[in-house]
């Protein structure tokens, strides 16, 4: 096996027991996104310098007395999506206006990362300014999918997970608003996570909907994912909308009381018009959870269609606050450099939230945002967790989001509502179609149900292997 | 639908500067999202209140102390016009 095709747990040992340095897992890294990414095109920038100043560094750290405790990703290559600020690394939010900005600070999430030990390989491709699920909309190229590079890998933090599944990093950094970490993770095949919104820090993510984004990880496995959880959850005084409850030591203890533990299946998830194969596949995750001794209950939910409607004015209009800030004075290119889905997406904010139309558009959908906040609260007092299909299809071929207004959001159906009610959700490798494309389930929790989540996950691995396949490229 | 002074309204309020072909673009791809985002009106939302974020979360303070902040260089390091540790804009007034 080569260094660049570890996970993080592997990669820890292997530099705790001095099997190789920091520098040799970097550099393979490296070679491999020399070698395939101007097929797989995931990356915007390759910090190549800083990654190997950075794992010099870690190589000399390694040796400190007990050091993994207080860096657990110590030594251990991360690629972040370029909507996250780092400092003197070109930041792009993967958008024309900001090609040539260079932060001079870090994001929260890149200095907890750094703190910890990580090194940073590069920034990853996005939909410009995240409005998308294809990455297509990238204002610089379209990442492919590792799986079959005539398809998209989902959007918009689809750089980070073809990233991923190609082995040209151990982890990276996604971030969501409404499926951007869940949905590339189901067409690529990786662990996509997204934690409770308020868990961890926003300070320095480029704004897309300042009451919907939530940065997470996207690894290889699921103890991979609750690795990194530990070290990016937390209040941060840089940002107000954090949350004051307590973090866990996530998946601590592995093993988890699946029996007795209820699923809820909805059928208004498994809607006619999903993919069929994408259904028998998760339907087969549930019995094999359902065989380990866990209780599947049929529960009802509030139509998905509804939260798309929400979703789309909630983030338009946000999204029209956000980007006004881009006026070209204080740094980036001037607003007549914005795409079309900018555009589109501005335009829509600023009529939803103009005078006369704002009780119509914003103000109802955000009371409709309520109903959906308590139809999960009260599904949750009859079930522990919910799964459903985490993206209606498998990865689409590449065009396919052109000219349609609201292909993300139909894209994202499935997990738009468990996004406004800020819960958290991760998505898992369940199986393969006949054209040998991912499919991915998700499984929702309620508000920092987290560890749950993750131990869920964790156990499915265990008694699965889906999480072991990888292209061939 | 919506209309094409409409459109030119809301670029203006949004300081977006639009093409004849894309107001009209977009007077159809906004009228078409407006016209699905009417199913909210299925709904009844009588008595409910919104839901802004859900953290439930208010006035979360820190004490007024300064603390350190961006130099002059690093606030000015990404601007593409700047004088004598100015921002340079365009004039407002003729």
């Amino acid at each position: 096996m080569k260094l660049n095709q570890l996970t993080i747990s592997e990669a820890v040992i292997g530099l705790k027991e001095n099997k190789f340095s920091s520098q040799e897992l970097t550099r393979a890294c490296l070679e491999r996104i020399e070698k395939i990414d101007k097929k797989v095109k995931a990356f915007i920038t390759v910090s190549k310098k800083t990654a190997l100043a950075q794992a010099e560094e870690a190589d000399r750290a390694v040796k400190g007395k007990n050091v993994f405790e207080r860096k657990p990703l110590l030594g251990v290559p991360v690629a972040v999506k370029d909507n996250f600020c780092t400092r003197g690394i070109r930041t792009t939010a993967g958008a024309k206006i900001l090609e040539d900005y260079i932060p001079v600070y870090d994001a929260t999430v890149v200095k907890k990362l750094k703190e910890a030990g990580a090194v940073i390989l590069g920034k990853t491709n996005m939909d410009a300014w995240a409005h998308g699920s294809s990455t297509e909309a990238s204002d610089f190229f379209t990442t492919r999918n590792p799986w079959d590079l005539n398809r998209l890998p989902g959007g918009s933090s689809g750089g980070s997970a073809a990233a991923v599944i190609a082995d040209e990093t151990v982890f990276a950094i996604g971030s969501e608003t409404a499926g951007s970490v869940r949905q590339p993770a189901a067409w690529c095949g990786v662990v996509g996570f997204k934690p409770t919104y308020g868990r961890v820090s926003r300070y320095g993510l480029i704004a897309m909907a300042s009451s919907l984004d939530c940065p997470g990880p996207m690894t290889k496995t699921v103890r991979d994912a609750a690795l990194v959880l530990r070290v990016l959850a937390g209040k941060d005084r840089r940002d107000a909308t954090t949350s004051f409850e307590k973090t866990l030591s996530y998946l601590d203890k592995n093993q988890i009381k699946i029996k007795g533990m209820k699923i809820g299946v909805a059928r208004q998830y498994f809607f006619e018009g999903i993919n069929k194969e994408v259904v028998a596949a998760v339907l087969e995750a549930i019995k094999v959870l359902e065989k380990q001794g866990a209780e599947i209950k049929k529960v009802d939910l509030l139509d998905p269609k509804y939260s798309v409607a929400v979703y789309t004015v909630l983030q338009r209009s946000e999204v029209s606050s956000n980007l006004a800030r881009y006026d070209g004075i204080r740094y980036g290119n001037d607003r007549t450099q914005f795409g079309e889905e900018a555009k589109r997406r501005i335009m829509l904010g600023t009529y939803a939230l103009s005078a006369g139309y704002y009780d119509q558009y914003y103000l109802k959908a955000q009371k409709v945002r309520t109903l959906i906040c308590r139809d999960f609260e009260r599904v949750f007092k009859k079930v522990d967790i919910l799964i459903a299909p985490t993206s209606p299809s498998p990865a689409l071929k590449i065009g396919a989001s052109a000219e349609d207004p609201m292909f993300g959001e139909m894209q994202d159906i499935l997990v738009e509502a468990s996004t406004l009610a800020g819960l958290p959700g991760i998505n898992l490798l369940c199986g393969f179609t006949k054209d040998n494309l991912p499919i991915g389930m998700q499984i929702i929790g309620p508000q920092f149900g987290e560890d749950l989540l993750l131990k869920v996950g964790h156990l499915y691995q265990q008694i699965t292997d889906w999480h072991k396949k990888r292209p061939v490229l | 639908m919506i209309s094409k002074e409409q459109v030119q309204h809301i670029a203006n309020l949004a300081n977006l500067s639009l093409t004849k072909e894309e107001i009209e673009k977009f007077q159809k791809q906004l009228g078409d999202v407006l016209e699905y985002i009417e199913i909210l009106n299925e709904l009844n939302t009588e008595k409910v209140e919104p839901t802004f974020q859900v953290t439930g979360l208010k006035n979360v303070f820190r004490d007024d102390e300064i603390e350190t902040c961006l130099s002059l260089k690093q606030a000015l390091s990404s601007a593409k016009s700047k004088y004598n540790g100015y921002f340079k804009i365009k004039p407002i007034f003729d």
